[in-house]
């Protein structure tokens, strides 16, 4: 390993990096006195370019390279995933670009962008040390995210509780983590699990396997570690807030999906539980099982939008963690394919509710009342990402559903042992089409309150970025086979 | 046969269409949407001059989801080109009952006809994938037309309708997954999948699944509650819709992919339980129930939308008894009466919704009894007595055809049921006779303590209008003409039973198929 190859494998990394310190550079030395609006637009667009660098760079030059014994792997599929990852950035990028709550605009913008370089650098590694210090990297850029809006005690509050259970989640993933490595005596994944599959049920492994996956799960907001996710999702600004939804749920379940499959899945089934699953297995189906159960009922009680899209992402965990415990090709493909459809859609349903929110005041349902007739398109787009999340054709929610399902049951054939887990998504998926269709309630049905007339302005950049967001997540419903070939074509070759 | 595959697109970009024409020009947008409704109708026609009786003919096929095996595939047989037509006919004749709607016209035509485009979508798919996707499309719409333009209740009829559909679809969903990861997960195709021999435990309880899962949408009992209330607070358009395609759908589902998918799921498990010894008999049971409950309930109602509400239950209950049959009488007789009872439940619920309601504005059988509509209103009153004379089974009508041969089916099959099923014709009728009598030919002068509102009596009524008089004219000259010439269908409907899909159900135990 020389210098030049190290980076030309972390090339899209470092344009990130540069490209949060031109905004940082920019907004310090050559625009003190510039208007905000005007600040934020040219630090949006140094933002974009970085990012469109970075995802140009591995257009152009796909690449297969192991660095140092896997602390840093580049395969075709963590590119998709970090071009899933620019993609989220920029479009958060661009919906903060119209956001006032702060003066600080530089540093706001570059710690999306050092988040993102934090999320690349975690999709990447197969060594637990280099996970965790990028999760870390990750998660310290969003805990100030989420505190940034100082002018507002909610925002505080929210970041308080990302703070503490986050820093929380660390601790149990660091100590399951130092469990594994005592057995292993290696960071390597794939040296742990040959430790794992030799060391049988020794009560250690299971710990140290049952702590690692408490640590991920807080980080994915899985129940009943979830409990820092609606606060977020409500009082953070709202940026920062479709940011966390979307992007650190993509590197948060690929590398959810990385760690089990790489580091635990040669794990002997345990006899004593009654699947004959193992122990990993086991825990992550308790964890499914009570996300998708206590999402989607407590989403139906919100009268908040973020609210409830906090909810229903917790829902939305318990059907992704079913794809992290189906392993094989398909399984990981779909994991794949639903979580980044998923983060479109919220990131978009982020968007809309930014733009009504900025205009109303509020997000509670009641303002969204008349939103068909204020802002038909806003109405549109608003319309799609909800149904898509609800998992109506032809959307990408849909498929992603169906494709994620019929891996995990494909998954634990011949028995169909994970038909219960399914079956109960499913029917669980129905129940949240009742919370999705109180918001379109409110947008198509309901007339706007008279008393509350407001001229209502829809910014046109972040329209039409909302327009070509629902656009894509119906082109990736009605046409999966385009993401799914670049997903299944190449894990097979990673082996996965 | 293409042309088919373009009733589906001709809907969709209607509805497309309909959303960028001015929104100040009501008679534009109507004007095109029967154009568009016409046009559906016209392939759909055309496609059935087309077809050779017994075949299975594509429509289009190409590769979707090749990774998953998944295909774009449409095709018809008999039984989809006779639910085709019916699509065709309910549609313009909804447009012409909704000449009125003068709210938010536009997303009401394009909601309407992506409902349209999604139940033609399901008839034409022969890819079970591509038939859910479809099947899916059209709940949503069904959700929005009836909470924006409905009456009574809308939001709670209107989500009341869109959960127990997508609890249905959950249902199908389930089992669908189940198959298609069984079979290997290479192709979703429905004659591939039918060729698939699935497990007979597996059979025994996808089957109940799937097909209670399409049945919730066909009104069986006791899944049926949606139907009332979702078609009372249904504008007319819809309600028509409803009753007269949409119920279709789960009926249609439960033929087309419960019944040919797992057909031994039909038989017996081996021990009886109160006298039940398969799901073919528990599901004829409900049908029965559903037969003479709908009919009972119907009797008793005040509301003159609930009594056509619940006729429906009653009607769909003979399509799933002609299914559970599994003789050809019954099974030619359950698709017959399911385009029969699209056509009649069309007409009763437009001279109800539209030619009634929308004039008077109140439901109530005891305020109608006091306006002497028969000479208010009598061309809806002619219509209406047609309409009962086709509910009520007598011949002449497409209802006596279908529900006679359902019944002769059900006699080979179960006849201790076919004699309750008998009762409930009888219930029928005088259903039928008391909502006539009431609304139309009640000669009793109002009494002003039941009439809150009498002064309704000497208010001007508008006379019916053209688009009112072609619509209900279009459905009585269907149902007369199925009646008369009932072959006209069942030559399409009978060859199509003899294709290779319906291999695994004349096994079945119990079939009598000659």
């Amino acid at each position: 390993m020389n210098y030049v190859e190290l980076l030309s494998a972390a090339a899209p990394e470092t344009m990130v990096v540069l490209a949060a310190f031109a905004v940082l550079a920019v907004g310090l030395f050559a625009m003190r006195d510039v208007e905000p609006a005007i600040r934020r637009l040219i630090e949006v667009m140094i933002g974009c370019v970085g990012c469109t660098a970075a995802i140009g760079w591995m257009v152009a030059l796909p690449q297969h390279t192991d660095l140092l014994g896997g602390i840093f792997v580049v395969d075709s599929v963590i590119q998709v995933v970090k071009i899933a990852l620019l993609t989220l950035t920029i479009l958060a990028l661009l919906i903060s670009q119209d956001s006032d709550f702060t003066k600080h605009v530089g540093e706001y913008f570059a710690l999306i962008l050092m988040a993102a370089a934090g999320m690349m650098f975690l999709v990447s590694s197969e060594d637990i040390l280099f996970i965790f210090v990028s999760l870390e990297l990750t998660s310290l850029c969003l805990y100030v995210l989420a505190a940034f809006n100082k002018g507002q005690e909610q925002s505080a509050e929210a970041a308080i509780k990302y703070f503490l259970f986050g820093g929380m989640s660390a601790a149990f993933t660091l100590f399951g983590l130092s469990l594994l490595y005592g057995l292993a005596h290696s960071t390597n994944l794939a040296e742990i699990a040959v430790a794992v599959r030799s060391a049988g049920l020794d009560p250690l492994v299971v710990l140290g396997i049952v702590m690692t996956l408490v640590g991920f799960g807080f980080k994915v907001a899985a129940a009943p570690f979830h409990l820092w996710a609606p606060d977020v999702y409500q009082g953070a600004p709202l940026p920062s807030a479709a940011f966390i939804a979307s992007g650190s749920k993509v590197a948060g379940f690929f590398i959810t999906a990385r760690v089990v499959s790489t580091g635990f899945a040669g794990q002997l089934p345990n006899q004593a539980l009654p699947a004959g699953w193992p122990v990993w297995a086991s825990l992550l189906a308790i964890l499914a099982a009570v996300s998708m159960v206590l999402g989607n009922f407590a989403a139906i009680v919100q009268t908040r939008v973020r609210r409830l899209l906090a909810y229903s992402a917790i829902a939305h965990a318990g059907y992704m963690l079913l794809g992290v415990i189906a392993q094989g090709t398909p399984a990981t493909a779909s994991l794949v394919y639903y979580v980044i459809t998923y983060a479109l859609t919220t990131l978009g349903a982020f968007g809309v509710v930014a733009i009504v929110q900025q205009q109303t005041g509020d997000d509670r349902l009641t303002d969204f009342a008349g939103l068909a007739r204020r802002s038909p398109g806003l109405a549109v787009c608003m319309m799609v990402f909800i149904l898509s999340l609800a998992g109506i054709p032809p959307l990408a929610g849909f498929f992603g559903k169906f494709y994620i399902f019929s891996a995990v049951l494909q998954g634990s054939a011949p028995g169909m042992k994970a038909l219960w887990l399914v079956a109960m998504a499913v029917a669980l998926s129905a129940v949240s089409l009742y919370y999705y269709l109180q918001v379109l309630k409110q947008i198509f049905v309901v007339p706007a309150s008279a008393e509350k007339e407001i001229h209502f302005r829809t910014p046109l950049l972040q329209q039409v970025v909302l327009a070509v967001v629902a656009l894509t997540v119906i082109v990736l419903g009605c046409a999966p086979e385009w993401l799914i070939h670049r997903l299944t074509g190449v894990t097979a070759v990673a082996g996965l | 046969m293409s042309i088919l595959a373009w009733t589906i697109y001709l809907s969709f970009i209607g509805a497309g269409v309909l959303l960028l024409l001015p929104k100040d020009e009501p008679r534009l947008v109507r004007g095109f949407a029967l154009v568009t409704a016409l046009a559906g109708l016209a392939c759909a026609f055309c496609g059935t001059l087309r077809f050779h009786p017994g075949a299975i003919a594509t429509v289009a096929r190409t590769r979707w989801i090749p990774s998953l095996g998944i295909e774009y595939y449409l095709a018809v047989d008999g039984i989809s080109l006779t639910l085709l037509l019916l699509t065709g006919l309910a549609a313009v004749a909804g447009i012409l009952f909704s000449w009125n709607i003068e709210t938010r016209t536009n997303e009401f035509f394009a909601f309407y006809l992506s409902l349209i485009g999604g139940v033609y979508g399901v008839f034409l798919s022969f890819d079970v994938f591509l038939l859910f996707v479809f099947y899916e499309i059209a709940i949503i719409p069904k959700y929005f037309i009836i909470a924006i333009w409905g009456s009574t209740r809308r939001e709670y009829g209107a989500m009341k309708l869109a959960l127990y559909s997508f609890a249905g679809s959950a249902m199908v969903l389930v089992g669908l997954i189940a198959a298609f990861v069984l079979s290997g997960a290479k192709s979703m195709s429905l004659l591939e999948l039918a060729k698939f021999p699935f497990p007979h435990s597996f059979q025994l309880w996808a089957f109940p699944l799937v097909f209670v899962g399409f049945g919730i949408l066909a009104g069986l009992w006791p899944f049926h509650t949606w139907a009332p209330t979702g078609h009372v607070a249904a504008p007319t358009a819809a309600s028509m819709l409803l009753a007269g395609v949409v119920m279709k759908l789960g009926a249609y589902g439960c033929l087309r992919v419960a019944m040919t998918l797992f057909p031994q799921g039909l038989d017996p498990w081996g021990w009886t339980v109160l006298g039940l010894g398969s799901w073919r008999d528990v599901l004829s049971l409900l049908a029965v129930i559903g037969i003479v409950y709908g009919a009972t309930v119907a009797l008793v109602q005040r509301d003159f939308k609930f009594v056509i509400g619940y006729s429906s239950v009653s009607h769909m209950g003979f399509v799933l008894l002609g299914l559970m049959t599994l003789n050809p009488f019954g099974l030619m007789g359950s698709v017959l009466q399911m385009f029969s009872h699209g056509v009649i439940a069309g007409l009763l619920f437009a001279v109800v919704g539209r030619m009634v309601y929308d004039r008077t504005h109140t439901r109530e059988l005891a305020q109608l009894e006091g306006m002497s509509l028969n000479t208010a209103l009598p061309f809806a009153a002619a219509t209406f007595t047609l309409a009962s004379i086709a509910s009520m089974g007598l011949p002449g009508f497409s209802g006596f055809v279908a529900e006679l041969q359902v019944l002769v089916g059900a006699w080979h099959a179960y006849p201790a049921l076919s004699i309750l099923t008998g009762v409930g014709v009888l219930i029928g009728i005088a259903y039928s006779l008391r909502a006539l009598l009431k609304a139309f030919f009640s000669d009793q002068p109002a009494s002003d303590q039941t009439v809150p509102n009498s002064g309704l009596q000497h208010l001007e009524l508008s006379p019916i209008s053209t688009p009112e008089r072609i619509g209900a004219t279009i459905l009585v000259l269907a149902s007369l003409l199925i009646g008369l010439y009932p072959r006209l269908l069942l030559d399409l409907i009978g060859p199509s039973f003899g294709s290779p899909l319906f291999d695994g159900l004349r096994k079945c135990v119990g079939s009598s198929w000659s």
